[in-house]
């Protein structure tokens, strides 16, 4: 084989691979891979809840206790977190450690004040006659809001341990990647919230 | 000076190095952890053919009394969860881990240390379920597990706490493949092999993993609210607080139909390799075989209320699920017509892995066909539950996945151990395992049509019972005589020196196309890809493949012992939740984040290794 052919295969292979226009980092692939699953799980336990929730037993009903006010409060400061979080990846972008860390912090902060709201929800729930053990209602209440809530914290979790990497050790590329990676995870977690806000706050209080 | 910094430097960037038995535990090779992923497997069905056995024998005559009748619903419970969960996947999983990356020329998974995870809880959670066995009784309730039967009133022993613990764990780890192979297949083929040049065990692992990622979190979640019933006391599946017992079915056969074809299009799989490569024919009708793949798996998300035609949903469901469970037949059939068209006219050599191969397209039909005949909704409601259904799903499991797998075993053998199998034993093995399979199979489905139902642990004389149930047992003896021949070829080849043959069946794929030994690193150069089989054509035309860059230091991962740790603490927050030990639990549990988060922000700097230059001298 002639060293010229050879380079032009080379430079053919390049191209090919270059029109296959694929993301470089397998990491972001697999995180959109990572979520599709997350939606059928989200999915799988949303359908449980419609499919459970008239099973009120003795218990109270959704629309005698949701308070309305409270969880749109939380909502809207969990929407604000996915602001915050785009913010952070744009000072990112603009090489802007300070600013990205920054606006993380203030995401984690708005994670925990969400989850503050809903530790304070369940404690409420569990005063006015609801737990886990009530009604299938209050089990796929509970089971549903506490795996949303478990992620929130996990997330709220990932990204104290950026900002600690970051604040260490500086920012590369790699680590660029990483904060991308945990904020479509965010966005993510956010987005199921509305879900729920949607099919068991909102619709559980007009049904 | 310098040179002390730089060897500092180097020291430093060298890999963590493990020996004997860590080295194993450690590896992110993905070729290593298919070998254990098959190994563990065959470990695992030695427990679950013990298992059968006992069933068998117990079914020996009527009123026999070996077993008594909650060993044996724990027999046939535990025989059913270890085929499926830590036979059929993952001897699958395991060719997929070490066959799919050399296929598609790439030099590792997509994620190295995320694949050892995923191994490791396998293997962990499945030794989880069986010290069942030591801690009050295994799970009891079938492979279904449904409820009312597997709830806290009916099965107050820990053994369906196993069951919804330790599948949780084996399905991360199952769903982490799924994850791993679809970025490792999408993301990382060498240059110019596009989608529909892949070879087609590389598209079935591709279908697979689509099914893997969308159907194990039903189950995931179906387990999750039964342990929240069981060990909470939280009411999903009881009745008198407003529970549904038909969710967990719902939820169960949402996952359990794909199940059956997350198992069986890998068999697929492996048969499109291994038919054309001992007919010395490119395979026939490749196209509409990848198409067919994908329309199965997209239909076996709408027929799983065939599995619930008894449970009285209305004429209207019925019929919809038993027309699209019967539309499967149809990609079914044109695979099958395709394998036999890649036959016709070529020069067929009957090797052992062929003989399995061929076994595999009469007993898949016949198991398919009885398929048919259980989807017509009517006439399903006279076989629930009987015999029948059991003649069936053998028949695909085994007539089906199993056969494959053990010709997927004859195949690559040379490929993943640099040895082949003996082929005198081969042949042995091959007919002892098919005439045993028929001979304890086939009564089944004469059995299930005279009305024995399945799970009973005795039967009374007098309705034409025993004899069928005799011919099975016996049927059952020969199938092991099969497998010891099996067992004795593999340690025997193990203990002959490697042949290190690098294309003993003439190849078509790309894992044939490089040194035996498989190098650590796979390809020294990665192949330009210009054809469909492109190893076999350019064999045919006597050139080389073609090299897509040039001969330099390549990148490896480094080994880590943190998946294996992490694999560890979720265990023992298992161990931590089923035996009420809360602070264990949570401990265990807590920990498993941290090392989860670490996992996340850790930095791989791996090493380099330079590629051995082949005999024949590469081009620079
Ligand atoms: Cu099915």
């Amino acid at each position: 084989m002639s060293a010229h052919s050879e380079t032009t295969r080379i430079a053919i292979a390049h191209e090919t691979s270059q029109e296959l226009g694929l993301p470089k980092d397998h990491r972001i692939l697999g995180i959109w891979i990572f979520l599709a699953g997350e939606c059928a799980f989200f999915a799988s336990l949303i359908g449980s809840y419609l499919g459970l929730h008239l099973g009120v037993a003795h218990g109270p009903t959704g629309a005698q206790i949701f308070d309305l006010p409270l969880t749109t409060v939380a909502t809207l400061i969990l929407l604000t977190s996915s602001l915050t979080v785009v913010l952070g990846v744009a000072a990112m972008q603009r090489r802007d450690v300070r600013g990205m860390q920054l606006w993380l912090w203030l995401t984690a902060l708005l994670g925990l004040f969400f989850l503050e709201f809903q530790g304070y929800e369940f404690y409420t729930f569990y005063h006015g006659g609801l737990t886990l053990q009530t009604s299938a209602f209050g089990s796929a209440f509970f089971t549903l809001t506490g795996f949303h809530g478990l992620h929130v914290a996990f997330g709220v979790f990932w990204i104290l341990l950026l900002l600690f990497q970051s604040m260490k050790h500086g920012i590369n590329e790699d680590r660029t990647t990483k904060v991308f990676v945990m904020s479509l995870y965010w966005h993510f977690v956010d987005v199921v919230w509305v879900v729920i806000f949607t099919l068991v706050y909102l619709a559980g209080k007009v049904g | 000076m310098a040179a002390i910094t730089e060897r500092v430097t180097l020291a430093h960037r060298q890999a963590p190095s493990y020996r004997g038995i860590w080295a194993w535990i450690a590896s992110v090779d993905h070729k290593k952890i298919g070998i254990m992923y098959i190994y563990a497997a065959l470990f695992f069905m030695a427990f679950g053919g013990a298992e059968a056995l006992l069933v068998r024998i117990q079914l020996w005559q009527p009123n026999n009394h070996v077993v008594s009748a909650e060993t044996f619903n724990q027999l046939f419970t535990m025989h059913g969860v270890t085929m499926i969960f830590l036979v059929a996947m993952p001897i699958l999983i395991g060719y997929i881990n070490a066959i799919v990356p050399l296929q598609i020329g790439a030099r590792d998974v997509a994620f190295p240390r995320m694949n050892s995870l995923s191994l490791w809880l396998f293997v962990l959670g499945g030794l989880f379920m069986y010290t069942s066995w030591f801690m009050g009784g295994a799970p009891d309730a079938g492979w279904f597990n449904y409820v009312p039967l597997s709830g806290g009133h009916f099965s107050p022993g820990a053994g369906v706490d196993f069951y919804d613990i330790g599948l949780q764990i084996t399905g991360i780890g199952t769903l982490m493949t799924a994850i791993n192979f679809l970025v490792t297949i999408l993301n990382m083929r060498a240059p110019g092999m596009r989608l529909l040049r892949m070879p087609m065990f590389t598209w079935s692992a591709l279908i697979t993993m689509l099914l893997i990622l969308f159907a194990f979190p039903p189950i995931t979640v179906n387990l999750i609210l039964q342990m929240m019933d069981r060990l909470f006391h939280a009411n999903f599946f009881n009745i008198p607080l407003g529970g549904n017992a038909l969710l967990w079915q719902n939820l169960f056969w949402i996952f359990g139909h794909p199940e059956v074809y997350i198992v069986i299009l890998p068999a697929f799989g492996i048969i499109s390799e291994i038919i054309p490569t001992f007919s010395r024919k490119p395979l026939f009708g490749y196209e509409s075989m990848a198409l067919a793949l994908s329309v199965i798996a997209f239909l076996s998300f709408m027929v799983w209320t065939h599995h619930m035609f008894a449970d009285g949903l209305g004429p209207i469901v019925n019929t919809i699920f038993a027309i699209t469970s019967m539309l499967i037949a149809v990609p079914t059939g044109i695979k099958i017509f395709n394998w036999l068209a890649t036959l016709w006219g070529g020069q067929i050599r009957f090797t052992t892995a062929n003989l399995y191969a061929l076994s595999f397209i009469p007993l898949f039909v016949i198991g398919g066909i009885s398929g048919v005949m259980l989807a017509m909704a009517p006439a399903d409601l006279q076989y629930n539950d009987s015999y029948f259904v059991v003649a069936h799903f053998h028949y695909v499991l085994f007539g089906g996945t199993l056969m494959a797998a053990l010709a997927g075993l004859y195949f690559w053998f040379p490929r993943i151990w640099g040895r082949l199998l003996s082929e005198r034993l081969g042949r042995w093995n091959f007919w002892l395992v098919f005439v045993g399979f028929n001979v304890t199979f086939f009564p089944m489905h004469i059995l299930g049509l005279e009305g024995m139902p399945r799970r009973i642990s005795t039967y009374a004389p007098g309705y034409g019972w025993t004899t069928p149930n005799q011919i099975a047992t016996i049927g059952a003896f020969i199938l092991l005589a099969g497998m010891l021949v099996l067992l004795y070829n593999l340690i025997s080849t193990f203990l002959r020196k490697p042949d290190l043959e690098q294309d003993p069946w003439d190849g078509r794929s790309l894992e044939w196309s490089i040194p035996s030994p498989t190098p650590e690193y796979n390809f020294a150069q990665v192949p330009l890809i210009e054809d469909r089989d492109a190893y076999w054509v350019a064999k045919r035309q006597g050139k080389e493949l073609p090299k897509a860059e040039p001969l330099g230091p390549i990148h490896m991962p480094s080994p880590s012992l943190s998946p294996f740790f992490l694999a560890l603490t979720i265990v023992i927050a298992g161990y931590g939740a089923l035996l009420h030990v809360d602070w264990l639990a949570l401990i265990a549990l807590l920990a498993a984040f941290w090392q989860i988060g670490l996992q996340l922000v850790h930095e791989d700097h791996g090493y380099h290794v330079h590629p051995d230059v082949p005999a024949g001298g590469a081009a620079e």
